[in-house]
């Protein structure tokens, strides 16, 4: 087995790819020397933007598909989804970097970056926000560490790692936890100042419970792109059998919305017409209720186009939420506008085109996706599987 | 011990003395005003300008009324900022200030997030924006002036009308009560006793507030008097329990159903990179 070899085929998408990130250096450089002031559009109305609206909340929560598969697959040992486990694994570790690279661009003061790590602010909602994303980078870092060294042999490490990785995991799980839920609970402080069709004292309940039903439907839309890059077939009986989990979860949290907006006695307000009315209602409707039906329909979640459908509405549908959290639900009582100034725009495009070239260099040097022959085997619980042939050529 | 200042709206003239003061005593920059349609330049407090004094021109039937609001941190018992930030670059002190540590105890722990400005609940912290490392900016209360020589802030000591008055907050409430008990014309309310669970700056005035500029509800309520802290630790407070419990929930999971379900399968077999040799159908 001689897969020393690296390989990077350079075609002229990722050629653009590239000339994205390296526009996304000089507006880093740019960034560090000038001070946020002439580089993004922020200001004392809005501290927080596109970096840490999008980047962050969005990339923690689009990366939520880690720790959903990491608990279906690896804590209940559903082993017919094992052939996403570690596609999943990969995004989700490159969104976690992706949002610790625009939470160091986004602060002001970069060269204290590090005192948070020495400092135990724990009265803070962002302290334990910081504290659970560091730990669980690491965490990933340490569980694809094992797909590394089957990579890279280096036998020691493997047996050091070995041992720890089921701790790992329930760790991978519970840090996300905490973390997706603390991002939600960050915004307990803009009582009376987020609308209250979001404001809610669940809000951290809304917000772990969405990243983890998006797991699914995330992992559904990766597994698609990638199946198309690749040209090869896509997984339709996994991503079929996870429409019952993401659907059931929909559910409760349609429930749960309505009966939290009913005891605070806010319903009446996503009829009242506002511009933050309607964008509940959408989000509600076009994003958690047809979602709902479409996975409920077996005609149409068995097709592919059906449950990709269903599944992009998800995924829409999260960073839609996030969105009306931080720019739709503040607008009002903010009084002012924002809108990211294209410097703001560049980085952001430049990091999510690294993030798929990141994507398709691991997938293309380390063992990501499952053996095509095996496929159909795969699925029944991964048994067996004859010796792997050698890849490089 | 904690010390306080009321604010009494009728008795200001809209001078600026206090906006004068307070930029001299802190060594703030200048900044350019602009022409505009009021009377508030600058407007707004920022990074530059720790206090301004807003202009009201209140109309009552016939009557017009000039009404001046001194603007500023209000010093909350139990600052949001304080809580919010995960540096605990904010500090409430004995004697009533707010403060911020890197500038003003050199503690600089500060990353510059900027999570206070959005926990504020008054919009009070302001950021050096101009600044390629900038730090947190607003009033002190003057903790320097209070702290070494037991002085009053320099906004109040500026004061000619007795618009400002500085003193022990318990003191200054009773007495704030006492003038509105005393006059018919004043609003009975004293802003700043329970609003967002209390804040050492106190307002009386003879004009609604919500008039004045001053957040008296929000979203058809009474804004909060529970305090900012008190939100984010009723769900903080839980973490250890999730951390633990979760856990112990996964475990357990997962070495039940690992019994059941076992069946052999080599993960490394399973997978393999991506040939990209063989067919090169990247979009």
């Amino acid at each position: 087995m001689m897969q020393k070899k690296w390989t990077f085929k350079i075609t002229p998408f990722r050629k653009a790819l590239l000339a994205m990130v390296g526009v996304a250096v000089l507006v880093v450089i740019y960034r560090l020397i000038m001070g946020l002031g002439p580089v993004t559009n922020l200001s004392d109305d809005w501290p927080w933007g596109l970096w840490i609206g999008f980047d962050l909340l969005c990339g923690i929560a689009l990366a939520g598909g880690g720790f959903s598969t990491a608990l279906i697959v690896h804590v209940l040992h559903k082993d017919k989804y094992l052939p996403i486990a570690r596609a999943a694994l990969l995004t989700s570790l490159i969104g976690y970097i992706i949002a610790l690279i625009s939470l160091l661009m986004d602060i002001g003061r970069w060269n204290n970056f590090w005192r948070p790590f020495f400092y135990w602010g724990y009265h803070s909602v962002l302290f334990e926000v910081f504290r659970c994303i560091s730990l669980y980078t690491t965490v990933q870092l340490l569980e694809f560490g094992d797909i590394f060294l089957e990579k890279v042999k280096i036998l020691p490490l493997k047996k050091i790692l070995k041992p720890a990785l089921v701790p790992l995991t329930i760790l991978g799980i519970v840090l996300p936890t905490l973390h997706q839920s603390s991002l939600g609970s960050l915004y307990l402080v803009t009582v009376d100042r987020l609308y209250p069709l979001w404001w809610s004292t669940l809000i951290p309940f809304f917000f772990v419970w969405s990243a983890f039903f998006l797991g699914p439907a995330m992992v559904t839309i990766e597994g698609t792109l990638a199946s198309r890059a690749y040209n090869r077939k896509p997984e339709l009986p996994i991503f079929q059998s996870l429409t019952k989990v993401t659907m059931w979860m929909l559910i409760v949290y349609l429930i749960i919305k309505i009966v939290d907006l009913n005891s605070r006695g806010v319903t009446s307000m996503a009829f009242n017409g506002s511009f933050e009315s309607n964008m509940f209602l959408i989000e509600m409707i076009a994003f958690i209720i047809v979602p709902i039906i479409m996975y409920a329909i077996p005609s149409i979640r068995t097709k592919l186009w059906g449950v990709v459908t269903a599944s992009a509405l998800v995924v829409i549908g999260v960073i839609f939420n996030r969105m009306n959290v931080v720019f739709t639900g503040m607008a009002g009582s903010v009084g002012t506008s924002y809108f990211p100034s294209i410097w703001e725009w560049l980085l952001t495009i430049g990091m999510w085109s690294g993030l798929v070239l990141v994507y398709l260099f691991v997938v293309e040097n380390f063992p990501i996706l499952v053996k095509e022959e095996e496929e159909d085997e795969a699925f029944s619980a991964g048994t067996g599987m004859t010796a792997g042939k050698s890849v490089e050529a | 011990m904690s010390k306080g200042v009321l604010v009494d709206v009728t008795r200001c003239v809209g001078c600026r003395s206090c906006m004068v003061a307070c930029k001299s005593w802190n060594d703030l920059p200048a900044n350019k005003s602009e022409f505009a349609n009021n009377w508030d330049s600058p407007g707004k407090i920022n990074a530059n300008n720790w206090t301004v004094v807003n202009s009201y021109i209140i109309e009552q039937g016939d009557d017009l009324k000039w009404r001046f609001v001194k603007k500023q941190c209000m010093h909350c018992l139990e600052p949001a900022c304080e809580s919010a930030c995960f540096t605990h670059s904010f500090v409430k002190t004995k004697e009533g200030a707010v403060i911020y540590k890197p500038t003003e105890l050199d503690q600089d722990y500060c990353v510059g997030c900027r999570y206070c400005m959005i926990a504020c609940p008054f919009g009070v912290p302001s950021f050096q924006w101009d600044k390629p490392l900038p730090f947190v900016q607003k009033c002190k209360f003057c903790y320097d002036r209070m702290k070494e020589e037991g002085m009053e802030p320099a906004c109040v000591t500026a004061c000619l009308t007795g618009a400002l008055q500085f003193g022990e907050r318990d003191q200054l409430l009773a007495e704030a009560r006492q003038r509105i008990d005393r006059d018919p014309n004043y609003i009975k309310q004293i802003y700043g006793e329970k609003e967002y669970g209390g804040t050492s700056w106190l307002y009386i005035a003879d004009v609604p507030f919500e008039q004045l500029g001053f957040k008296t509800e929000a979203f058809g309520k009474p804004v909060s008097t529970k305090s900012i802290p008190t939100y984010t630790w009723d769900a903080l407070k839980l973490t250890p329990y999730i951390f633990v419990g979760w856990g112990a929930i996964l475990t357990a999971l997962h070495l039940y159903t690992k019994r059941r379900a076992e069946v052999a399968h080599n993960e490394e077999e399973m997978y393999e990179a991506v040939n990209t040799q063989e067919k090169d159908q990247e979009e």
